[in-house]
Order: C-alpha cells, then sequence, then structure tokens
C-alpha cells in the first residue's frame, strides 16, 4: 500500500478528481494549503511598502492505494495537473505501513 | 339619492369653507392689545426685502429675525449627517481595510470612542471656545454656549443668518470628530485605546479649538474673509489647516514618538481588505460634498461652486495617482486610486469656496504628485513608521492645499473675498494684488508650530502618565481581542 500525496495548481483539482474517479480511486482527503517551490513568489506594494509574497496557494490531495494503483494513479495525477508552466506542484508516493477503516476494523489493503 | 359626486363636493365645499374661516381667524389683530406697545407692522417692502434677503443669503433685518430659512437649514442638516458619514463608517473603513486583520476592530474602536468623546466636550466647551465671542480674543471664542446653553433653533448671525444655531453647532462639530480621527491612521496597530482617547482630549483643547477659533471666529486671527481685524488676513475654505494640516503634523509627531509597529520593515504588514478600504473611500469622496459644499453654510452659489471644484479636483487627483502608478510601476491600483482621491479632497479642502474650475483640475493634479513623493519616496527615505499615511496624504496635502488656496483663489467665485471685512483687513487688496500666498504661509506656520509643539507636549505627557504603547505580547496578538475582547472576522 502506498499514500500519494500531490500538492497542485488550485484550479486543477477537479480534473484530477474526475481522472483519479476514472481509474477506480474511490477517497481522497482535500487540504488548501500554501507554499512554494521553483515558482517562488510575487511582489505587492502598497503605497510606498512592498512585500513579497512567498506563499502561494496549492491544494493537497492525499490518496491511499493498493500497490497495483499506483502506478495508474500517479499517472492520471500527472496528466491531469500538468500545464507545462512553473508550479504545477509535486507528488509523492509514500509506503503505507497499515490501514484500518474505523467502522468495521477492517485493516489492510481491505480497509482501502 | 347622493351620487358619490355630489358627496365630494360637499366635502370639497366644507374643506374650502373651513381653510377660509382659519385665514379669517388668522387675519384678525389681537384685539386687545394697547396701541402703544405695538410694533410697527412691516411694509411691505420689507417683508419683500426679507425674502430677498432668504434669497441671496443676506441679513433679513428685522422681519424674519429669529428664524431660519428652510432651504439653507436643510442643506446644512444634510451636510452635516454626511460630515459624520466621513468617519462612521467612512473613514473607519478605509483605515479598517488597511490595517491587519488582528487590528481592524481596533481602528473601528477609535473612530467611534472618539466620535462619542469629542461630542461630549463640544457639547460641554468645545462650541462656545470656538464659535463664542465673549473674550472677543483672536485666539479663543467665549464661555455663553458652555453646555450648548442658549444654543437654539435661532440663527447666530455671526455665522450664518439663515441656518439654525443648533445645526450649525452640530455641523461644526462633525468636524471637530473627523479631525482627531485622522490621527489615528498614523498610529495605527500599536497605541492603547485610552492613551488615545486621552491624547485626544487634551489636544483638542490645546490644538482644535484654539485654531478653529483663529480660522473661523468671528473675532479670529486668521479669519480674512469675515473678520475685519484679522491679523493675518488668510483665508481656509474648509479646513486645510483647521482639519488636515493639525491631525496630519501632530499625527506625524505622534508615530515617531510612539515609535515603529512591532517588526515594521522586516514583517509583511499588507492590508487586510482592499475591498473595505475601498468602500471607505468612497464613503469619504460622498461625505465630503458636505464637508466642503456645506462649509458655505448656507445652500447658495458660493456652495454650488465648491459642490463643482471639489469633484473635479477628487476626481482628477484620483486618475492622476493610478496613472502615476501604471507609468512608474507598471499597475494602477486600487490603494492609488484611493489615495489619489482622498489627497485631491484634502489639498481641494481649504480652495474649494474660492478657486474655479480650472483652479480645481490644477489642483487635482498637484494632489497627486506632491503627496505620491511623500507616501513613496520620503517616507522610505526617513524611516517614521505613519502606518497609513496620515502625514503624507493630510499634512502634506493640507498644506500644499493652504499654499495653492493663496495663488489660485478669486473673486470671480466668491464676492466675499472682497467683501467688507476683507477689505478692512486687507485680504481684498491680497486677492486682487497677489501675495495671498504669503498670509498663507503665515497660516501655515502658525498651524503648522502649534500642532507640533502642542503634540510633543501632549504626547509625553500621556507617555509618562498612562503609558502610549500596549506591552509587547498584546501587540503581537493583536489589539483587537486584547483591548476590545471581540474579534473582526469569527474564525
Amino acid at each position: 500500500m502506498k499514500l500519494i500525496i500531490a500538492i497542485i495548481k488550485p484550479f486543477k483539482l477537479e480534473e484530477v478528481k474526475t481522472a483519479l474517479a476514472e481509474i477506480g480511486v474511490e477517497g481522497m482527503t482535500v487540504t488548501e494549503v500554501k507554499g512554494f517551490g521553483r515558482q517562488k513568489g510575487h511582489t505587492e506594494i502598497y503605497r510606498g511598502s512592498e512585500y513579497t509574497v512567498d506563499f502561494l496557494p496549492k491544494v493537497k490531495i492525499e490518496i491511499g492505494v493498493a500497490d497495483d494503483v499506483v502506478a495508474k494513479a500517479v499517472a492520471a495525477i500527472i496528466k491531469s495537473a500538468k500545464t507545462g508552466k512553473i508550479g504545477d506542484g509535486k507528488v509523492f508516493v509514500l509506503a503505507v505501513e497499515d490501514v484500518i477503516r474505523i467502522r468495521t476494523d477492517e485493516r489492510g489493503e481491505a480497509a482501502l | 339619492m347622493h351620487t358619490p359626486q355630489r358627496i365630494l363636493r360637499y366635502c370639497l365645499f366644507a374643506c374650502l369653507a373651513g381653510l377660509l374661516s382659519l385665514t379669517a381667524v388668522a387675519q384678525t389683530p389681537p384685539a386687545a392689545a394697547p396701541a402703544a406697545a405695538a410694533p410697527a407692522a412691516p411694509t411691505t417692502d420689507e417683508r419683500l426685502a426679507a425674502l430677498e434677503a432668504y434669497v441671496n443669503n443676506g441679513d433679513p433685518g428685522k422681519t424674519l429675525t429669529g428664524v431660519a430659512g428652510p432651504g439653507h437649514n436643510g442643506w446644512m442638516m444634510t451636510s452635516a449627517a454626511l460630515v459624520l458619514f466621513m468617519t462612521l463608517p467612512g473613514l473607519a473603513l478605509f483605515y479598517g481595510g488597511l490595517v491587519r486583520r488582528k487590528n481592524v476592530l481596533s481602528v473601528l474602536a477609535q473612530c467611534l470612542g472618539i466620535t462619542g468623546l469629542v461630542t461630549i466636550l463640544w457639547w460641554a466647551f468645545g462650541y462656545s471656545l470656538v464659535f463664542g465671542s465673549s473674550f472677543n480674543s483672536p485666539y479663543f471664542g467665549g464661555t455663553e454656549y458652555f453646555f450648548l446653553k442658549g444654543v437654539t433653533s435661532a440663527p447666530n448671525t455671526n455665522y450664518a443668518y439663515w441656518v439654525s444655531q443648533n445645526v450649525f453647532s452640530m455641523y461644526q462639530m462633525m468636524f471637530a470628530i473627523i479631525t482627531p480621527a485622522l490621527i489615528v491612521g498614523a498610529i495605527a496597530e500599536r497605541m492603547k485605546f485610552g492613551a488615545i482617547l486621552a491624547f485626544v482630549t487634551v489636544w483638542m483643547f490645546v490644538v482644535y479649538f484654539p485654531l478653529a477659533h483663529m480660522v473661523w471666529g468671528s473675532s479670529g486671527l486668521m479669519n480674512g474673509v469675515w473678520n475685519g481685524d484679522a491679523k493675518i488676513p488668510a483665508i481656509d475654505f474648509a479646513g486645510g489647516t483647521v482639519v488636515h494640516m493639525s491631525s496630519g503634523w501632530s499625527a506625524l509627531i505622534l508615530c515617531i514618538i510612539l515609535g515603529p509597529r512591532l517588526g515594521f520593515g522586516k514583517e509583511k504588514m499588507a492590508p487586510h481588505s482592499m475591498v473595505l478600504c475601498m468602500v471607505g473611500t468612497g464613503m469619504l469622496w460622498v461625505g465630503w460634498y458636505g464637508f466642503n459644499a456645506g462649509s458655505a453654510v448656507a445652500a447658495d452659489g458660493v456652495a454650488a461652486n465648491a459642490f463643482m471644484t471639489t469633484t473635479l479636483a477628487t476626481a482628477v487627483a484620483a486618475f492622476t495617482w493610478g496613472a502615476i502608478e501604471r507609468i512608474f510601476r507598471g499597475h494602477a491600483s486600487i490603494l492609488g486610486f484611493c489615495s489619489g482621491a482622498v489627497a485631491g479632497l484634502v489639498v481641494i479642502t481649504p480652495a474649494c469656496g474660492f478657486v474655479d474650475s480650472t483652479g480645481a483640475v490644477i489642483i487635482g493634479v498637484l494632489a497627486a504628485v506632491v503627496p505620491y513623493i511623500f507616501c513613496t519616496k520620503v517616507k522610505a527615505m526617513f524611516g517614521y513608521d505613519d502606518a497609513l499615511d496620515t502625514f503624507g496624504v493630510h499634512a502634506v496635502g493640507g498644506t500644499l492645499g493652504a499654499l495653492l488656496t493663496g495663488f489660485l483663489a478669486t473673486a470671480s467665485v466668491n464676492a466675499n473675498l472682497t467683501g467688507a471685512p476683507a477689505t478692512k483687513n486687507g485680504l481684498a487688496k491680497l486677492v486682487t494684488d497677489g501675495g495671498l500666498w504669503l498670509a498663507q504661509l503665515k497660516a501655515i506656520g502658525l498651524t503648522l508650530v502649534l500642532a507640533v509643539v502642542a503634540t510633543v507636549v501632549i504626547a509625553y505627557l500621556v507617555k509618562f502618565t498612562l503609558g502610549l504603547r500596549p506591552t509587547e505580547e498584546v501587540e503581537r496578538q493583536g489589539l483587537d481581542i486584547n483591548e476590545h475582547g471581540e474579534e473582526g472576522y469569527a474564525s
């Protein structure tokens, strides 16, 4: 099992969600986050004061998937979130030790 | 049978009969009055002259003494409400939008607190000290109107033939309210609420009341238009010196004594809502018609001219500030347009009733250029934390406006510039022959010195008694939850 964390541009969320649903991913957790990578921020000027805004708004998606789905899911995210411009985001894939469905006490891939 | 039409006819007849009998009663002379005590009835000519005086905003003579003119009175009540609207919520939102979200309520509280405080001071002493005459002094009014005693609906003919004195006093009170509220901009986000109210209380007595009397009081030192004995025959239509210079220069001194906000120059202190700021600016602009056109204290031709010049200067200044930003920085910002509008309003204030449309446009352009330089370059050069640019806009704008009035004032839009008092004190000669700017410069110097010296003294007085600043922890957390026990935005 793996946990896929994807940081994407906020306006790409709908496309990514649809792409994941098409390959059978049934759930996800979405958070509005701020951050920066190579894109850096932008500058705001208020009369005489100039501020650099480092942290840009992004969306973080977290999904837990079975090992045989990982490659497909990552490919779907990359395809649907890509604009080709700087600031498209990143995908992290992490190993998961265990998963428990709270309602039924199921464990492992059965709980996904 | 009575048809509806017949019933209607009966009713009309009854009404007419009633009206006629009422007129008959009204025309019946008081029979019991002894002939010797009865004043001579005014002639038709006298009554007509009084009505003409109403239309011309002149002296009604004895026929209509003690009567307010409905048109003038109506406009002044409207204007008073408009000037209050400038503070609540105009200025409160303009400033409130520019601070960080943790301090938005502190600005609103300061505006509300000052409104209540100054109203009490004005009722008890302020109006009398500014517009009374018992001291017969160029610096202070008098004691006769303490607690607004004797301030009734009858006009005070020292100031207006046709406006009720109670309306006049409330109108002038709105100026007394917004002036200290302007100071809040320079010291935003870092001064204790109690310290602000204490500072304002003393400041009103030491700076505002005497200055307002000097400029607008019937025996005022610098009241060139109405005081034939004015030593400095300067002019200030709606408060360039009294309101904007006094508050702006005091704001600069107070913000220097207070010190910068924690993290100033290192942390981001961007406005938390440019939307609120813009809403407030629009309200200030609308309210300013009461401030400027209302300063004619009549619904007359001078007010009409002030209405036009205010509009022209403000729109031109807003556009020019935006254009400067677009050319030199690439973006015309909302804050730029708003700053330009307010600067235009400030600079036209002393001039609005004395300059024509051309003068107003010249003022509009300069109102954007000069304060722009002060807000962006000069402030950065000296490093003082005038948080919301009260100095850059109001002190610089007020000073600029007072000076430009000296060059652009013309009797063609305001005959009072060459009226009897102006002829006596030399103003008329300065207006026609040139040289008014020197008298204006004297008024500027006096205002500047009074505001600066008084603020230094009062600020240290408050600093060593109450203390000026909240604790570091309070300032970091924000004034809203600590000083007012509320949050601006539920999270």
